[in-house]
């Protein structure tokens, strides 16, 4: 997927973005500095960072809910914020998904609340429809759910129809901030693999904030570092957990299956360790199973590193 | 945005007005308002208003945020300045006679003054929220209140309910903040638009934030439940507010200060 990106049209640009909350007063914080990046149509691009290091912020404002102090922000090569009073139409084509959605629900049917995105865009009713449905089946919420109030749902129900929500406008961005935050591994899984599932059938451009490494790896192609107001890297899945030592230096960490791989290679057996997914950690042994089992020697790295092995 | 207001924010510091006994703190203000409304006279005022710009200054709080804590009463001033202008009627001639309207100098003279006095009742004001954080100030009320339990006032649960609805209001901006960002995340229009859109604008972002009030409100319950509150009846503090000798020389110094504006009434009547 990463080996063609030169071929893809660029969406998103970045260009020097400076955010400072409260400018002029006496408690003004910076919370991005001098940021710059571009994505392509069509990525799916996962953003990690610890607490405070200006991911949120980032992504509010790609739909221009935050107005950079400095810098641009381009999507197709317009500036966002060249006429303040189109801002809306920027946001119908950025959909952005905040922390738990699910406390922005308020219609008396999750049908109503889906529709509300379509309906402020001035659609028509078959249009809302066609949209609400498609979008409740792409999160996977039952048909008879639509008619229920929100409110009657499970935390994770109320989650979907959020999402659904979001969705309905169909954007050609979606920036979604920690979606999986307070479900439990099943729900994750669930909303995470369908957003993937939306993502490839509907071609969009997904951005997605999250802390787990696991669901980055296994979901990004892309993943964007943020550190400290700056992006410390932003490169492919692959290249970015390779730099495993930088990562933790900045207080992140790699995926629990790539950590095994990299202690296995410190304690001297010959193995990849470019692993970060648990399907690929199968490939990986496998492989290194028939090396063995063709007589060769795994240990060799042992005999090198004396002392480095516990 | 709902972040610019500042009536009622606390601004933290170490100065002598912010460690001044909150008490003391509370009982100065009302005195300085009275003090403002019996010291009618220029000179009165004038000195009132160096005694705010000392105390600022010792705070060492922005000019830039006393103006704007002024803004939001800008026109209350007005209204109040030119409210005198026409209704007071001087003894010499009218300097402006116009249709109904007659403007004495008078009229000028009190409305200048009143302005003053309602800047300075502000300004003053907004000292005591800006230099005790809520949350004390709640404290001083309630000990000050003390005497009135035993006629049966239930004291503590005022303060309570005082500090619980002080502690939740940057709460729940923040949570208006969130759901409002979310909904013109979804297209809801609330920058822009007639009066009757914006309004009905309002109910994708009240509704969830009653929602996420009760269920706050039921979670504190709990929390207080767990931690076997039972209301004020032998509660100890963590932190006893004590009078120290510095309070009463702040104290002292305050009662001076109000002593001289009050008596340029006398001194000075011409002025």
């Amino acid at each position: 997927m990463s080996q063609n990106t030169e071929q893809k049209k660029e969406i998103i640009r970045v260009e020097n973005l400076t955010y400072t909350y409260n400018v002029g007063m006496p408690d003004a914080t910076t919370a991005l500095e001098n940021v710059s990046f571009s994505v392509q149509e069509g990525d799916f691009v996962g953003i990690i960072g610890s607490t405070g290091s200006g991911k949120s912020t980032l992504i509010s404002h790609m739909n221009g809910l935050n107005r950079p102090t400095q810098g641009k922000i381009f999507i197709d090569d317009k500036d966002i914020w060249e006429d303040p009073s189109k801002i809306r139409q920027v946001r119908f084509q950025v959909g952005l998904v905040f922390q738990y959605p699910e406390y922005q629900l308020f219609e008396e049917t999750c049908y109503k609340d889906i529709a509300f995105g379509p309906k402020n865009m001035g659609l028509d009713q078959t249009e809302i429809d066609r949209r609400v449905r498609e979008a409740a089946e792409f999160v996977g919420l039952d048909k008879a759910l639509l008619e229920r109030s929100p409110f009657e749902l499970s935390g994770g129900q109320k989650r979907r129809v959020a999402v659904a929500g979001v969705m309905a406008m169909e954007p050609r961005i979606l920036v979604l901030d920690e979606p999986a935050a307070g479900l439990d591994p099943e729900g994750r899984e669930q909303i995470l693999s369908q957003v993937k599932e939306y993502h490839k059938k509907t071609g969009t451009t997904v951005l997605l904030v999250s802390h787990s490494m696991e669901d980055i790896a296994k979901y990004a192609d892309k993943v964007l570092v943020m550190d400290q107001k700056h992006i410390a890297m932003y490169d492919t899945v692959e290249n970015v957990f390779a730099r495993a030592e930088e990562l933790l230096a900045i207080g992140l960490s790699v995926p629990q299956v790539t950590k095994i791989f990299l202690r296995l290679r410190q304690m001297g057996l010959d193995i990849d360790t470019d692993v970060y997914t648990v399907p690929y950690a199968v490939k990986t042994i496998l492989k290194a199973k028939a090396r063995k089992d063709a007589g060769q020697d795994l240990h060799t790295l042992a005999e090198k590193q004396e002392g480095g092995a516990e | 945005m709902l972040r610019d207001i500042t009536i009622g924010q606390h601004f933290p510091g170490e100065s002598r007005v912010h460690k001044y006994d909150p008490r003391a703190k509370l009982v100065m203000t009302i005195l300085f308002i009275v003090m403002l409304f019996l010291a009618s006279n220029p000179l009165g005022l004038a000195l009132s208003f160096a005694l705010l710009a000392m105390m600022y200054g010792m705070a060492k709080i922005p000019f830039k945020i006393i103006v704007k804590s002024l803004k939001p009463i800008f026109p209350i001033i007005v209204f109040t300045g030119v409210l005198n202008l026409f209704f007071i009627t001087g003894e010499g001639e009218p300097l402006v006679q116009f249709w109904f309207i007659k403007i004495y100098a008078e009229g000028i003279r009190f409305a200048i003054i009143m302005a003053c006095r309602v800047v300075a009742l502000i300004a003053g004001t907004s000292l005591l929220t800006y230099t005790t954080s809520p949350i004390v100030l709640t404290d001083a009320i309630e000990q000050l209140l003390r005497p009135l339990a035993k006629v049966h006032v239930p004291v503590h649960e005022l303060a309570m309910m005082m500090t619980i609805a002080l502690r939740f209001i940057p709460t729940l901006i923040e949570e208006t903040e969130k759901i409002m960002n979310a909904q013109k995340a979804r297209g809801a229009m609330l920058d822009n638009g007639t009066l009757k859109e914006r309004i009905t604008a309002l109910i994708p972002v009240l509704i969830p934030l009653f929602i996420s009030a009760f269920r706050r409100a039921d979670e504190l319950a709990m929390a207080m439940e767990c931690r076997c509150y039972r209301g004020g009846e032998g509660r100890t503090r963590l932190k006893v507010l004590r009078f120290t000798k510095q309070d009463l020389q702040s104290t002292i110094f305050c009662l001076i200060c109000f002593a001289i504006v009050y008596s340029t009434r006398f001194l000075f009547p011409g002025f």
